[in-house]
């Protein structure tokens, strides 16, 4: 079974704190990494190839930095790479991204199943693998919590829901986006790693998919970001002030004669 | 590409650095200088003090249909005959937005033996019921579900089609903005109409809750939006209103390539934190996993559930079910409690839309003082008590 995971380079959005002055973001020392979610997407797919066999292209979107993830994807144990990189690609929403990323898995040849992480951390859209389903005419199923069966031409799938979960038979080739349950990453190997520090992956840009320079990036994008703020602080504040007897019974009172509490109920 | 900074005006004074959500400028010789990552979102700009940096504005060329595009649609998501909640929520803010646009309000339902949920979408307030009512749709797939919705989209011509952000709406609608070719922004927290461009403002949260972004879909319709469960207001119901139904049949060869062998209803831990009308939570500063009896006692005595921070899950505490925040559950309660939470930001953004929010920490400093409404500074192991004690005697009980 040929494999692709789609794999995006994120920044640590765990340590972007916001400046309470200013309101603005500090990125000092944020690293980037791998979006977490695709660390499910990268087991996911180790865990069926050891059952199905064959290989796993991780592919990547991105400035020529991302190459970065794709060297630990390849520490994890995937087989091959892809990076897709281009200064057109900047800006990009996820219309656009979809349009460089099925392009690419498409330059891959006849690929079974194509793995994506549930959402980005930096946009949280999880917009991005429905996407690139419908793009190839792909059947997909989003949010996978557990194989049920894997086989040639077909995977049998829990797909998590809001008020249960789904048992879905998905025939191949086709697409899945993964949440946690799949289970835990394992750690990369030593063989992987020695390996990832010589492995270079090749590189194709928005020409050599035989997309222009409209179809993608901020030019090929549908949606504009038109004002970026701080989340707002709503609340009108009022401090009760004294012993914590006579606070505790002040907001009771408040909240009573405010009708917020029913003393009937 | 990129913002435009005038050399000459630029004092390299490295506000717009620390404005650019996307580290797109850099102070390069005291100047500022902008790199690919620029989006032209127009936070620097804002952000000078010289008024040195101008946003090209990009032009993409409008197709046809954002002349002729007409009517919000809401897709009213269903499984085996039940609504979620967020379905009477996008009706109520749907109608808000037809209104204002003077164009009638559309509901899109797929699925089989629909009769009954026509009327209810009437009575929330849908003018327009578009229903495929098909045995194969009796169980939810992506597939033919996009494709029957893109057939819609394209006979109908809506200008907008609203979704709830559920783990469906997700799910299916990125497909459907794929197959319609056009835009869609995530999990909105808020919309509104900008009256000059009759463009959909569609505001959510970024970068785990950090920042809020506003977004817009200038040249493709119709303008596609998941939006958050409890955050819109659901409108008035009026029983028997009425509406015109179109029913949509399936073609001969329509079927769907994905199968659902099984439906299983598990909603973990019974805890119904997303309608609840108040919700007591609390954080790390309960110190242990007994900290939350406190908890349980004052939402017991609230008639409402338990709450609790990402902090306080992931001490182990109390289940994940409980979470509230960014990467827990979003409420909108009359009341909300906070005993022993700081506040940060992925926590205010699933809980600040609440009616009335009360904060008990041992910090003045505590974020979760900036959204309260009542503030008590001071130990919840003594406030919390003392709330508990003057209700009883409120309620005649001491
Ligand atoms: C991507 C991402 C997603 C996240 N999603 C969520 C989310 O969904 N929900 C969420 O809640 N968090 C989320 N977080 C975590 C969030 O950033 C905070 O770490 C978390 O909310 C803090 O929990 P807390 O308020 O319980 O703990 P703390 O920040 O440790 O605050 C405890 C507070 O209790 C006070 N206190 C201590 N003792 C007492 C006492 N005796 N009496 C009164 N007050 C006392 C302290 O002053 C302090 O303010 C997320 C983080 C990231 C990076
Ligand atoms: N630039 C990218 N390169 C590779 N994969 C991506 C990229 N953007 C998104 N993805 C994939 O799509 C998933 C959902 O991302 P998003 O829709 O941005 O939340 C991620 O978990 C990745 O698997």
């Amino acid at each position: 079974m040929k494999i692709a995971v789609c794999i995006k380079q994120v920044p640590d959005t765990a340590n972007v704190k916001l400046d309470p002055e200013t309101h603005t973001l500090k990125r000092e020392g944020v690293e980037s990494i791998i979006n977490p979610f695709d660390l499910f997407a990268l087991e996911a797919a180790l865990r069926i190839k050891e059952q199905a066999g064959g290989e796993i292209v991780a592919v990547s979107m991105g400035p020529p930095q991302a190459e970065e993830v794709l060297k630990e994807a390849i520490g994890y144990g995937v087989d091959e790479c892809l990076l897709l990189s281009d200064r057109a690609f900047a800006g990009a929403d996820t219309w656009a991204t979809t349009a460089a990323l099925a392009a690419g898995i498409q330059s891959l040849g006849d690929v079974d199943l194509v793995v994506c992480g549930k959402q980005a951390v930096d946009g949280d859209t999880a917009q991005v693998g429905p996407g690139i389903a419908r793009r190839l005419g792909l059947p997909h199923v989003a949010f996978v919590k557990g194989f049920r069966e894997v086989a040639e031409g077909r995977l049998v799938l829990e797909r998590q829901m809001d008020d249960g979960f789904d048992v879905v038979a998905l025939p191949l080739p086709g697409l899945i986006t993964v949440v946690r349950e799949v289970g835990e990453p394992r750690p990369p190997s030593l063989k992987g790693k020695m390996r990832a520090k010589k492995y270079q992956a090749p590189v194709m840009g928005a020409a050599e998919l035989g997309l222009t320079p409209e179809q993608v990036g901020l030019a090929g994008s549908y949606t504009q970001v038109v004002k970026v703020f701080a989340p707002s602080a709503s609340g009108d504040r009022r401090m009760l002030e004294g012993t914590p007897e006579e606070t505790g019974a002040q907001v009771i009172d408040a909240l009573v004669d405010n009708q917020v509490i029913m003393l009937g109920s | 590409m990129g913002v435009i900074i005038d050399k000459e005006l630029c004092t390299g004074c490295g506000q717009c650095v620390d404005a650019c959500p996307f580290e797109a400028l850099e102070l390069i010789d005291d100047q500022a200088r902008v790199n690919d990552a620029c989006t032209l979102c127009g936070a620097c700009a804002d952000e000078c003090p010289e008024e040195a940096i101008t946003v090209p504005e990009v032009e993409r060329a409008a197709d046809e249909r954002t002349a002729s595009a007409k009517g919000v649609w809401v897709y009213a998501e269903q499984r085996g005959g039940e609504m979620p909640e967020v379905v009477a929520e996008l009706l109520g803010q749907g109608r808000r937005l037809a209104d204002e646009l003077g164009v009638e309000l559309g509901a899109v339902l797929l699925g089989a033996g629909l009769d009954g949920l026509c009327g209810e979408l009437f009575a929330l307030g849908a003018d327009v019921v578009y229903a495929a009512d098909d045995a194969r749709l009796e169980l939810f797939n992506d597939d033919l579900y996009c494709e029957v919705l893109a057939r819609l989209i394209a006979e109908h011509q809506p200008e907008i089609l609203l979704a709830g952000a559920t783990s469906l709406g997700r799910s299916l609608i990125p497909r459907v903005a794929t197959a319609a070719s056009t835009g869609l922004t995530a999990d909105c927290t808020g919309l509104a109409i900008d009256p000059d461009k009759r463009l959909l403002l569609q505001t959510r949260p970024a970068f785990g809750g950090n920042i809020m972004a506003t977004i817009v879909c200038p040249s493709a319709r119709p303008q596609m939006a998941t939006v958050r469960p409890r955050v819109m207001k659901r409108g008035e119901r009026v029983e028997g209103r009425e509406g015109r139904l179109v029913p949509l049949e399936l073609k001969p060869e329509d079927q769907a390539a994905t199968e659902v062998m099984e439906v299983v209803r598990a909603i973990d831990d019974q805890v119904n934190l997303v309608g609840a009308e108040v919700v007591v939570t609390g954080g790390r500063g309960l110190g242990k996993a007994e900290g939350f009896d406190l908890v349980r006692e004052m939402a017991a005595a609230l008639g409402g559930v338990v709450g609790a921070t990402r902090g306080a899950v992931d001490a182990e505490w109390i289940g994940h079910a409980h979470q509230v925040g960014q990467t827990g559950r979003t409420v909108a309660p009359k009341l909300y409690v906070a005993l022993g939470v700081s506040g940060a930001v992925q926590h205010l953004v699933g809980m600040q839309g609440s009616d009335t929010i009360v904060a008990i920490n041992n910090d003045p400093n505590a974020p979760i003082f900036d959204v309260a409404h009542y503030g008590i500074v001071g130990d919840l192991f003594e406030v919390a008590p003392a709330m508990l004690a003057r209700l009883k005697q409120l309620r005649g009980q001491a």
